[in-house]
């Protein structure tokens, strides 16, 4: 079913009966070509793009709870391509342009918001630095314009401009960055994928992966044993916990993120507002409750719960630039569980076991890329040579000394 | 999280710099055959476990010492504090 406007119209005269589910509940089969672990919005994109673009549809996508239960369920859904270096930004651009036309693609709303993004600079070396990455911007044509005080005391007068700690001097700002509603990509991934033929397996948890002499030729999940030609873990937080199964250790910790919510406030953020002097990111939902969060907790966690003193820090983050949501109350807050790599660079590649790919080192930035990362490790999975934007997203580039270090804060996962 | 340091009691955790699991006390002999790899693991590669996780903790704003904290992982319950200096003697370190 293609939902258009006259479909909805024709419903809301009759009740609203005629809508179906979005996808089927499938039983697993015993074999596919291509096993996906992780209904998240990676894996959903990547089962998308592989039966929609790459033309394989014996896929299933194994997942543990229900799909989107993860870190797409649980993030602050801003979009942007606004990175340093060239093994990332052709690939956040490839993402950009992906978010730019994914509703028409799918089909889907996602409300894909293009309200841009406002990273605040305090400093004259802070200015360089944010021209220097502006310039970066340019080379792949992803825009991105420096703004002075005046230009942001028109679009934000209400921000703390004279701050004695932090006065803001300017930002850079890039107008196709935005918010998109997080859930929806999750969904409109899982309906695309499904319509192609693609079996979404809920409350399927992979307890361990059938390896036979170097090759991996399945999973055994906790409905049964099912039996793939490759087996594409994207799992995030739980990279650690999944890939040991196959007995890899990665380059990768488990960090826990904190995000909030404030209650319903009337317009007041025209685009998402960065603080360029500690961590602290804010953007307001279409409900009117300013999304906002700032640093990982900094130790290892599975956990998807933080603690106060990173409160604290993203409260005060925020009271530096926009002292006036010091009146607004917190509605909710919660955590989430982010692969933070030595890098701060994501992977999506083959592993060392014939058959079994991998996807993960997100960090805390894993929404931005979910349509890039799919379509990227679709490439990978139909293909087996990686995507011309992500040849250096792999996982042996430690060991040939060729990290992409956006911070240089070295193989330190809670700096990054 | 409250730490309960072996000299000083208990401490708040914004007290201390978190490092990372302490298998880093254990660093690979700089001259042996197979260095790098050997560097490649120390450096880059980690265990990650969801449960029981030793790790190294620095007391910064405080004595200055290093602890082997031994901390869940999904409960955020600390059962263990040792300092990494008899942690690392007992293995045979800097005697």
């Amino acid at each position: 079913m293609r939902y258009n406007a006259l479909k909805i119209l024709k419903e809301g005269l009759t009740g609203n009966k005629g809508w179906t589910p979005v996808w089927r509940e499938p039983d697993p089969k015993p074999e596919y070509d291509i096993v996906i672990v992780g209904g998240g919005g990676h894996g959903l994109a990547t089962a998308y793009y592989l039966s929609n673009k790459f033309g394989i549809t014996n896929i299933a996508v194994v997942e543990k709870g229900w799909i989107g239960s993860g870190n797409v369920g649980r993030n602050t859904t801003l979009i942007r391509a606004n990175y340093l270096l060239e093994g990332n930004q052709p690939f956040y651009e490839l993402s950009l342009k992906l978010w730019e036309g994914l509703e028409q693609d799918f089909n889907y709303n996602a409300m894909v918001s293009q309200r841009g993004i406002l990273n605040l600079y305090h400093s004259d070396s802070q200015r360089d630095a944010f021209a220097r990455r502006g310039n970066a911007m340019h080379l792949t044509g992803s825009g991105g314009e420096l703004l002075d005080e005046a230009q942001i005391r028109e679009k934000c007068p209400y921000l703390d401009f004279d701050n004695a700690r932090f006065p803001i001097k300017g930002a850079l700002w890039q107008s196709r960055g935005g918010t998109v509603r997080h859930d929806a990509v999750a969904w409109g991934f899982a309906r695309g994928a499904d319509q192609k033929g693609v079996d979404i397996l809920q409350n399927c948890e992979v307890m361990g992966f059938q390896i036979e002499n170097g090759v991996c030729r399945g999973v055994e999940t906790s409905r049964g044993a099912i039996r793939a030609k490759k087996v594409a873990v994207c799992v995030a937080g739980s990279s650690g916990r999944v890939m040991s199964l196959a007995g890899m250790r990665l380059p990768i910790e488990s960090h826990v993120l904190q995000a909030f919510v404030s209650e319903g406030l009337k317009p007041i953020l025209p685009s998402v507002i960065t603080f360029g002097a500690g961590h602290f990111y804010v953007s307001q939902s279409d409900k009117g409750g300013l999304v906002f969060g700032g640093d990982i907790d900094g130790y290892n966690t599975y956990a998807q719960r933080g603690n106060l003193p990173v409160v604290e820090d993203v409260c005060e983050g925020g009271m530096a630039i926009l002292p006036m949501i010091g009146r607004a109350r917190l509605l909710r807050m919660w955590g989430g569980v982010m692969d933070m790599s030595m890098d701060g660079s994501p992977f999506i590649d083959r592993t060392h076991i014939d058959g079994l790919y991998f996807n993960g080192g997100w960090c805390y930035g894993g929404f931005k890329a979910t349509p890039a990362s799919g379509f990227c490790y679709a490439h990978l999975l139909a293909k087996d040579t990686p995507h011309p934007v992500a040849t250096q997203l792999r996982l042996d580039r430690f060991q040939r000394g060729a990290p992409i270090d956006e911070k240089g804060a070295g193989p330190q996962p809670n700096l990054h | 999280m409250i730490i309960n340091h072996p000299l000083l009691g208990p401490r708040d955790a914004t007290e201390f710099v978190y490092l990372g699991d302490a298998s880093m006390i254990e660093r690979p002999n700089g001259f042996g055959e197979d260095v790098a790899d050997a560097m490649y693991e120390y450096v880059y590669l980690r265990d990650n476990p969801a449960g029981e996780h030793r790790e190294l903790w620095y007391h910064e704003q405080g004595d200055r010492s290093w602890l082997v904290v031994t901390r869940n992982t999904l409960t955020h319950e600390i059962t263990e504090v040792a300092l990494a200096r008899d942690v690392a003697r007992s293995k045979g370190r800097s005697k």
